[in-house]
């Protein structure tokens, strides 16, 4: 990609398909598929190219900590000797893939310690805001504070994650008038500041879902993760219409009303997932545009990992870190931050797209937010798919209600022992009995998110909570309510029946199943992603 | 008239709970009014009562009697007509105090069916209760000074392999007969045992039995050694009786020695019987019944039904004999006729001799029976796991030699594959191939063992003459005829052997019969069911491969790089590994002294930074190589409220974040002076026959019923603590418990690692840098 092409990137793309459409590409879990779609009746969305980064960040974060958006002084006026401050960030979920160091967190933290020590603040707590997620590694710290902040404050025990599990540490802050508790982690409910980092990916994070969900617990979060609020959450990308975010809201109030006090910093990468040269430059290049060396070393790749073992595929895949830059970022009262920022997102990733078809296909990569360095179980295929990718439009979903969607990946039956051991039992002893998300709400909830091992283990060791694999099937709720059939292409068999979907060996297999369903001949329209794309459906 | 004669008859039974007592018992209830039945049974005095409850009367040849007359008046028929006495053949008078003399005197007829009818009988004890047995009652008959009619049922076979005519004559008048006496054939079968057992405590085939003991148990301590050992020994010492007596049996021209002592056993009482009447009922091979109680019945397994089966299975594809012989059976219903009218005739001197039999009068080939068979399971087919109906073969008759070289050449490489499996280092799902292996090796052995001896009896061809029984048929009245049929010539063998033998063979033998799944919940999962049963007290785990995959040695390797400079973890891993072959040859040899030298790797490691990176390893390690399904177990046992107990040599500080699992943990520790190990252990690890003494002093301390508990363990070396509970589960078994575990029915789980668990080549820690 030419210099003149980085500075003027072109918009996302609908292409409609005709005969002399190139294969396109699907992303295959550790791999990819090149698939041909029907001409006629299928388009493919492309997302925007890469937005070019700011030019110095350093300078912009510093720039933006003390010209606060909204209702707020700048950061430098709210630092005060003697007060207690704590930096929450984004944990390990944000953004996708890992980016190359140095991580946006590490610049913002570095920044912000740099103003509290001019202004004589020592006492300084730093902490992973994780939820319900797994704790995060020395090395996964190191990476997304950099060494120099963790080897000041880990030591010392001044920098941790998060525990909404620790009896002593989590304080509920009060009830929203819908009857939502609100809850935090005492120490950043007891700080004079509290200063949120975040890395705004999609549409859906940030705002006071960093701090009402980030730094919160059970107790609150099943008040908007369940299957009533998923369902009416249409999308959850899209906060106008999200009863997820309209809940996260609510309990926002409360924590302002209650007299916390917010520094929130918000700031957005590029689309430039894959690099514009490297390796992996093909993955966000448009398929007739692959030059010669494109195709020879996408051939090469395919070659390469067909005889790789999974586990080898998973290592290379995971050290894969994306060249992301920094677009924008904003600093102040909540609220405000979180206008500009979604707007700054919606103008990277919002795709116009007309109507809805009948189909929607999309290839399921080998990353989501929940297995970062790890492996991605079938219930995660299902939320990256159903939860996610379904998820990224307003408006309309890109398929009609009860439409079928296709996905391509491995769904290999596979679990890390570590990190999902609750999912392990929630595929053997809850998917096996039921499907459908409020059933499972009521019957197994409960009792995987009080359980005491899974909570021994979300503690101390690197566990999701029990409670996490519900959360994922949650986010399935508005897919599963609104498709017809969902179909996996080229998954195991066994795991994608224990979703409850069909497996199809080939595209065009899935495609004559799907016909049962929506008819012969339907409209078929392919998510093409990553790097992410939001279609606004109108 | 039979009735008539025997009517309020006192009439004593030895061998009622066998196949032919029991249908005698009940013919005689069922048709001899006020009988009354003197039934000599082996047990306790008390319980002899008990016994013909439990044995004789629950057995299914008297529900039709039951149901036609009516509980209350069936419970008062046997109250009232059947005397227990507990005694004992193989003691002198019959083992009886007085009071058994006494109702033994007033006895007017003695029908002996006692015998030990195992065919793999040893010598010493066949001649115990089929020679001696008789010998005792005549005497103690004598004693008393009383003469009642002696009914003895011996076999056809005593005529010896032969070919030809076998009259209905006493031995000593066959011209076939090879002179023995059978004092000295007593006195030698004892000497023979004592011989025997003498061989069997010389040093050399001690120290073979402990060796077999060794190579089947594996480590699994002194106590569990020995024991095994002593059973070896006495299996040792069984099978060379019982090639004794088959030897000796095949020497005077027998085809075994049930047939060879029943023979002697003939000739003693004839000898030794005086004035006391004497009749010989000799019945060919008795098999299910004709038409009483009901046609098809059966007690236990005979003969010919492992062979039928097995043929059914397919796992027999050939068989002995010759097509054109004559195979020679007899329902039970008749032979019990039979010897009831003989009971009932009046009394000479002359000892009379009946030959119960349908080889001459009413023949059957082997080639027409086998055709049945063969058409039968065409017809009828018996399924295999995989819901698939097994074709069954056409025999071919290769002559027993080739039958038995293939299957010892069959058993032969099944041998070897087993030995070399043996060998691996496998476990789990490959290890049950080793107990697939025994078990096919069982089967086999057990089809050699019928082939042989079922081969020797079909190749008898001798034609056993039935005159006598005849004449005694003609003799009797129409009424008799009815109510006590005897006679072979009415047999019609395609219906008997199509519609009523081998289905109730198949019935008995177990076996699918249609393509359904079977209609209980698999043995596993009933299993299952009761290891997750609320009744249980205690469910006790072991650590190494039961829950997690890992060991000593990738602990110790992890928490010792943990903190090293990258090219010196590589030094220490590459050291260890070259250490394995010698440290596992330790481990196998005795496993606590491998931990004790292993641990003295621990001495000088400071014991905060070990507590430090073992919750780390908790993560890296153990975790990463848990078996998801075998905690999730744990977990159901400890929801159900038992109380979950670890017991493991591993030490306490790499377990103690399993702490949440467990309600107890009991593991290895080393002792230490304040900041580091000293790389000793405080006590003996809890591993081997320590666990089970730790485990059954755990129970007791907490007054925990240890029948009423589960243990989890993988290795022959659990086995003191696999075999001190009730309901022993066997995880990702080693070869050799793996086949130890399926011969004792215990239930077998193959937990697995994640799938996806990330794959570390070495056991290294992730480098802490402070």
């Amino acid at each position: 990609m030419g210099n003149e092409q980085r500075r003027n990137p072109r918009p996302g793309l609908v292409l409609d398909v005709d005969r002399s459409t190139p294969p396109v590409l699907f992303h295959h879990g550790e791999g990819f598929r090149l698939e041909k779609l029907p001409a006629g009746r299928s388009r493919i969305l492309y997302p925007p190219e890469a937005q070019p980064g700011l030019k110095n960040p350093d300078q912009r974060i510093r720039e933006a900590l003390e010209n606060p958006l909204g209702d707020s002084e700048p950061l430098s006026a709210l630092l005060k000797s003697g007060m207690k401050l704590t930096i929450a960030f984004d944990d390990i979920s944000l953004p996708l893939p890992p980016m190359r160091a140095p991580d946006i967190r590490q610049r913002v933290i570095e920044a912000v310690l740099d103003t509290a020590a001019s202004n004589g603040v020592d006492d300084i707590h730093i902490i992973a805001a994780l939820a319900l997620h797994r704790r995060m590694t020395e090395s996964e710290l190191r990476h997304a504070v950099g060494d120099r902040v963790f080897d000041a404050f880990a030591p010392s025990g001044n920098l941790y994650n998060h525990d909404a599990e620790d009896p002593d540490g989590m304080v509920v802050i009060g009830a929203t008038p819908h009857g939502e508790e609100v809850q935090m982690n005492r120490r950043a409910a007891e700080s004079d500041l509290i200063v949120y980092v975040n890395i705004n990916l999609v549409a859906m994070d940030g705002g006071w879902k960093s701090t009402a969900t980030g730094l919160s617990g059970y107790t609150a979060l099943r008040h908007h993760h369940n299957p009533q609020t998923m369902v009416q959450s249409r999308s959850f990308m899209d906060q106008e219409n999200s009863e997820l975010h309209k809940s996260n809201w609510r309990q926002g109030k409360i924590l302002k009303d209650s007299g916390i006090q917010i520094f929130q910093i918000e700031t957005t990468v590029n689309n430039n997932t894959f690099g514009h040269d490297g390796p992996l430059a093909m993955l966000q290049k448009r398929e007739w545009e692959w030059t010669l060396g494109d195709r020879s070393a996408f051939i090469g790749y395919q070659t390469g990992l067909r005889r790789m073992s999974a586990s080898a595929k998973r290592k290379i895949f995971n050290g894969w870190q994306s060249p992301y830059e920094m677009t924008s970022i904003q600093a102040g009262e909540v609220e405000a931050v979180h206008r500009q920022t979604t707007e700054n997102v919606y103008k990277e990733q919002l795709v116009d797209v007309q109507g809805q078809t009948d189909i929607l296909t999309m290839g399921l990569p080998y990353i989501c937010p929940y297995n970062v360095n790890s492996v991605m179980n079938p219930v995660l295929v299902a939320c990256l798919g159903l939860g996610y990718f379904f998820n990224m439009y307003r408006g309309k979903p890109l398929v009609r209600k009860g439409g079928v969607v296709i996905m391509t990946h491995p769904t290999p039956w596979d679990f890390h022992p570590v990190h999902h051991p609750s999912y392990i039992d929630f595929f053997e002893r809850v998917l096996s009995q039921t499907k459908d998300p409020v059933e499972m709400s009521q019957r197994y909830e409960k009792a995987f998110a009080e359980d005491e091992w899974y909570r021994h283990l979300y503690r101390t060791s690197y566990a999701y909570h029990g409670v996490h694999p519900f959360y994922m099937w949650y986010w399935c709720a508005h897919a599963l309510d609104h498709l017809g059939q969902v179909v996996i292409v080229g998954g195991d068999p066994k795991a994608v029946r224990r979703l409850g979907f069909r497996p199809a060996t080939t595209l065009q297999d899935a495609f004559e199943i799907a016909s049962d369903v929506v008819g012969p001949q339907p409209t078929i329209t392919h998510y093409h992603s990553p790097p992410i794309l939001m279609a606004n459906v109108q | 008239m039979i009735k008539q004669h025997l009517a309020g008859k006192r009439i004593a039974i030895t061998g009622s709970t066998g196949f032919l007592g029991t249908a005698l018992v009940e013919l005689l209830l069922r048709e001899i009014p006020d009988v009354e039945l003197v039934l000599l049974i082996r047990s306790a005095r008390r319980s002899a009562a008990r016994r013909i409850q439990r044995d004789i009367l629950h057995n299914d040849a008297f529900s039709t009697l039951r149901s036609t007359i009516g509980k209350e008046k069936f419970d008062s028929l046997t109250e009232n007509q059947i005397v227990p006495v507990a005694a004992d053949i193989s003691k002198d008078d019959l083992g009886l105090d007085s009071d058994g003399l006494a109702i033994l005197q007033t006895c007017d007829i003695v029908i002996h069916s006692a015998a030990a009818v195992s065919f793999d009988e040893p010598l010493d004890r066949a001649v115990e209760v089929n020679l001696m047995g008789p010998v005792r009652l005549v005497e103690t008959l004598k004693n008393l000074d009383i003469t009642p009619h002696l009914v003895m049922v011996s076999t056809c076979y005593v005529a010896g392999s032969r070919k030809g005519d076998a009259p209905e004559l006493a031995l000593s008048d066959s011209p076939f007969y090879v002179p023995v006496d059978w004092n000295d054939e007593t006195n030698a079968a004892r000497r023979t045992r004592s011989y025997v057992e003498d061989a069997s405590r010389r040093p050399n085939n001690l120290k073979g039995f402990r060796e077999s003991a060794i190579s089947e148990l594996g480590a699994a301590g002194t106590p569990a050694i020995a024991s095994k050992t002593e059973t070896l020994r006495q299996r040792w010492v069984k099978d060379q009786m019982v090639d004794a007596g088959r030897n000796r049996a095949s020497s005077l021209g027998f085809p075994d020695a049930y047939t060879f002592t029943k023979a002697m056993a003939e000739q003693a009482v004839e000898e030794t019987r005086d004035r006391i009447p004497l009749t010989i009922v000799r019945p060919s091979i008795i098999e299910s019944s004709l038409q009483h109680p009901f046609s098809g019945w059966i007690r236990g397994f005979r003969m010919a039904e492992p062979i039928i089966l097995n043929f059914g299975r397919g796992t027999l594809k050939e068989f002995p004999g010759i097509p054109e012989g004559i195979m020679d059976i007899i329902p039970v219903d008749l032979v019990a006729s039979a010897i009831v009218a003989a009971a009932a005739q009046e009394t000479s001197e002359e000892t009379t001799i009946y030959q119960v039999a349908s080889g001459s009068c009413n023949p059957i080939r082997i080639s027409t029976i086998t055709d049945y068979v063969h058409n039968f399971f065409g017809e009828n087919p018996i399924y295999d796991e995989k819901n698939q109906p097994i074709a069954p073969a056409k025999w071919k008759f290769p002559g027993r030699g080739r039958v038995v070289s293939q299957l010892n050449r069959a058993n032969y490489l099944l041998n070897y594959a087993e030995q070399i499996l043996h060998k691996l280092p496998i476990r789990g799902r490959s290890a049950m191939l080793v107990a697939d292996i025994q078990e096919r090796k069982e089967e086999i052995d057990k089809a050699m063992e019928y082939v042989t001896l079922y081969g020797k009896y079909v190749e008898c061809e001798a034609l056993y003459s039935v005159s006598n029984l005849i004449t005694l048929w003609d003799s009797l009245s129409e009424e008799d005829h009815r109510t006590f049929p005897f006679d072979p010539r009415a047999i019609d063998w395609f219906d008997y052997i199509y519609n009523t033998h081998l289905p109730t063979v198949i019935a008995k033998g177990r076996v699918k019969t249609s393509p359904a799944k079977s209609t209980g919940a698999s043995r596993t999962t009933r299993l299952r069911t009761q290891v997750l049963d609320p009744k249980r007290e205690l469910a006790v785990f072991d650590l190494e491969n039961t829950l997690i995959a890992s060991n000593v040695v990738s602990s110790w390797t992890y928490l010792a790089t943990k903190r090293l400079p990258a090219a010196e973890r590589f030094k220490l891993v590459s050291r260890t590994l070259a250490q394995a072959p010698s440290l596992l040859a330790l481990d196998r040899k005795d496993r606590t002294d491998f931990l004790r030298s292993f641990y003295r790797r621990y001495a000088n490691a400071p014991i905060e930074q070990i507590d430090k990176d073992a919750f780390e390893m908790f993560s890296e390690l153990i975790l990463a190589k848990s078996f998801p399904a075998a905690l999730l177990r744990v977990r159901e046992h400890k929801a159900i409220g038992h109380r979950t107990l670890l017991i493991t040599g591993a030490l306490d500080f790499v377990v103690k974040p399993l702490q949440p699992l467990f309600d107890d943990i009991i593991s290895a520790t080393l002792s230490h002076n304040g900041n580091s190990y000293t790389g000793q252990m405080q006590q003996v690890p809890p591993i081997g026959e320590t666990r089970a003494a730790v485990l059954r002093r755990y129970a007791k301390t907490h007054s925990y019923d240890l029948t009423e508990s589960i243990a989890y363990a993988d290795s022959t070396s659990d086995l003191p603590m696999l075999e001190a509970v009730g309901f022993p589960v066997a995880v990702n078994p080693e070869p050799k418990l793996a086949a130890l575990a399926r011969r004792r029915g215990w239930l077998i789980e193959n937990f697995q690692a994640a799938s996806g668990s990330p794959s570390k080549m070495l056991p290294i820690g992730s480098r802490k840098r402070n």
